[in-house]
């Protein structure tokens, strides 16, 4: 069974949670923007949260599925629907044979996933199905998916299995039927227009002038249209070092804010390069990854400042409120 | 034990600095720590990435802290703090490793070479023969996939980069920028001054070890014909 792309919308790829150990060979990290997002994706349709999903940015694509699937679709709403009628996210979904998934506007946040049950069947490139454009590498042939592209299914899980075969009934007559239960929407990831993003001093932030430092935690940055998946490009004060420094180069990280000579900020993402020499000045937190990756270009952020601890309090309870879904699926879904 | 400072990069990484210009005593010790980490990673480490000064490893809270019953930064601190002394001067000198890098300089496939020359008022032969002349220390592997940092180019050769970078270099272009050399192993765009082009595939994520160059390793570029280019281009090595 293969997803067939009848369209591919602005920019749709295969992702997981990343090609992780090859960092040290300049190999960068890629995998999902919202990777808390895609793991949920993964978890509703019956797969390790590790499996390949898509991504989709912005403007969707149009998909038939060849066979009765389970799928989950998590993150940003860009109003998807199959064969017309409206589909809810974030809960599994047993969609029939022949049916049309297509999206609309993007409503809240830009980028959604879709997990279909088991996954894809492509290879993994240096362990992991993330596709990184700029060297073509992994995914679906290392590029994005084109109109006519068949992305080949390994085929639901047994649990997924079973879960279809309880769905079968209400899908009688219908496209597709989705369980009844829902979860406590605190359990995922909140996305916001113009979100406040919680930061750790970066390691130059004291090389950074007074002005800059206020300016920082006070004032909001344009999220540029010059943004990718590489990293955000904002705008807003040019920000400036006390004095000159000459740096050497070093590691660098998803959500590091780095600012280059001319002053801009620029928050790396999930393609960022491995190691950079410009001055950090702040860092996001892992757990406003999610919320920072569904800002489309033309919307704003501030950042607010968090300690370690309160970060890695706020890392914790993310981990927890994962597990949290995957009991709650254990007991209402894969009985 | 030996000098160093630790810092948190954001909530998944710690940085353990091991000193602060770049040279070979400090490599050495960079070197070193990545060795001791490649054999003993601890549970929650996810990977390191050794550059100039440093090396940053990456951890999942989560994992380190247990479930969340420990303080996930004090446990990585204490765990490196440890890992430090015990990696420290007892560690064996690490085996260096020397890379022929195969290089048809000038032509087509090195278009700055005679700028190159001009520049420093030697010919392109003079310019390739200091260029070939000389060990190269690769120091760390960054910026792009398989991308070295060299350090020990004669600055008789240095050129400043070109004012526009060009919009694509062809993988596999040894270029000048400034008092360093380098080699693009995937095309990309930039601004170096491009002297020669190696028929060597740098960066290949279907070989095993997918960079050929280790941080650690000694470079020399050797010259070659085009005839020996395309022959080795062909045999793909």
């Amino acid at each position: 069974m293969s997803l067939k792309i009848i369209s591919p919308g602005l920019l749709t790829t295969i992702q997981d949670t990343g090609r992780h150990g090859y960092q040290k060979d300049g190999m960068v990290v890629s995998g999902a923007m919202d990777a808390v997002a895609l793991r949920i994706a993964n978890i509703l349709a019956g797969n390790e949260e590790n499996e390949a999903a898509l991504e989709i940015t912005m403007m969707g694509p149009k998909i038939v599925f060849e066979e009765d699937v389970l799928l989950a679709l998590t993150g940003g709403d860009l109003s998807a629907s199959i064969d017309d009628a409206p589909v809810k996210m974030w809960r599994p979904v047993l969609v029939r044979k022949g049916s049309t998934l297509a999206f609309g506007k993007p409503v809240k946040g830009c980028r959604a996933y879709l997990a279909v049950s088991g996954g894809f069947d492509l290879p993994k490139v240096m362990g992991s199905y993330a596709t990184y454009l700029r060297a073509g590498v992994g995914g679906f042939g290392g590029r994005a998916l084109k109109a006519g592209d068949l992305v080949p299914c390994k085929g639901p899980t047994p649990k997924a299995m079973q879960l279809m075969a309880e769905l079968t009934d209400s899908a009688i007559g219908k496209t597709h039927a989705q369980v009844a239960f829902t979860f406590d929407p605190r359990l995922f990831p909140a996305y916001e227009e113009n979100p406040t993003i919680r930061a750790l001093k970066g390691p130059e932030y004291d090389q950074f002038t007074e002005n800059s430092q206020n300016y920082i935690w006070n004032e909001k940055f344009l999220v540029t249209p010059q943004s990718d998946r590489m990293g955000y490009r904002l705008l807003g004060m040019t920000l400036a070092l006390k004095e000159e420094a000459e740096l050497v180069s070093s590691a660098v990280s998803f959500g590091t804010v780095q600012v280059p000579v001319e002053g801009n900020p620029i928050v790396l993402m999930a393609d960022h390069q491995t190691t950079g020499g410009y001055p950090r000045i702040v860092q996001v937190i892992s757990a406003d990854f999610s919320k920072l990756a569904q800002v489309p270009p033309g919307k704003s952020v501030r950042f607010t400042e968090v300690s370690l601890d309160e970060a890695h309090q706020l890392y914790m309870n993310q981990e927890k409120s994962i597990e949290q879904v995957k009991r709650a699926l254990q007991i209402k879904a894969w009985r | 034990m030996q000098a160093f400072r630790l810092y948190p990069l954001g909530d998944t990484a710690i940085v353990v600095q091991l000193g602060h210009e770049i040279n070979d005593k400090t490599h050495a010790k960079v070197r070193a720590f990545a060795a001791y980490l490649e054999q003993f990673p601890f549970t929650g480490m996810l990977e390191y990435v050794p550059a100039f000064t440093t090396v940053t490893i990456y951890y999942n809270p989560w994992v380190v802290s247990e479930r969340g019953s420990l303080d996930p930064y004090e446990k990585v601190t204490s765990v490196i703090q440890t890992m430090l002394f015990f990696s420290g001067d007892g560690v064996k000198k690490q085996v260096e490793r020397v890379v022929e890098i195969p290089v048809l300089y000038g032509g087509e496939y090195g278009p700055d070479l005679e700028f190159v020359a001009t520049h420093n008022a030697l010919t392109p032969e003079e310019v390739i023969a200091i260029h070939a002349s000389t060990d190269y220390q690769a120091y760390m592997i960054g910026f792009a996939p398989g991308f070295p940092y060299l350090g020990g180019m004669n600055a008789r050769i240095a050129a400043p980069r070109k004012e526009t970078p060009l919009a694509s270099i062809p993988a596999g272009s040894v270029g000048i920028a400034g008092k360093q050399t380098g080699i693009y192993p995937i095309a990309t765009p930039g601004g170096w001054q491009l002297i020669g082009r190696t028929p060597l595939s740098l960066f290949d994520p279907a070989r095993e070890c997918p960079s050929l160059l280790k941080a650690g390793d000694r470079i020399r570029f050797v010259p070659i014909s085009e005839e020996e280019y395309q022959r080795r281009k062909e045999q793909g090595q």
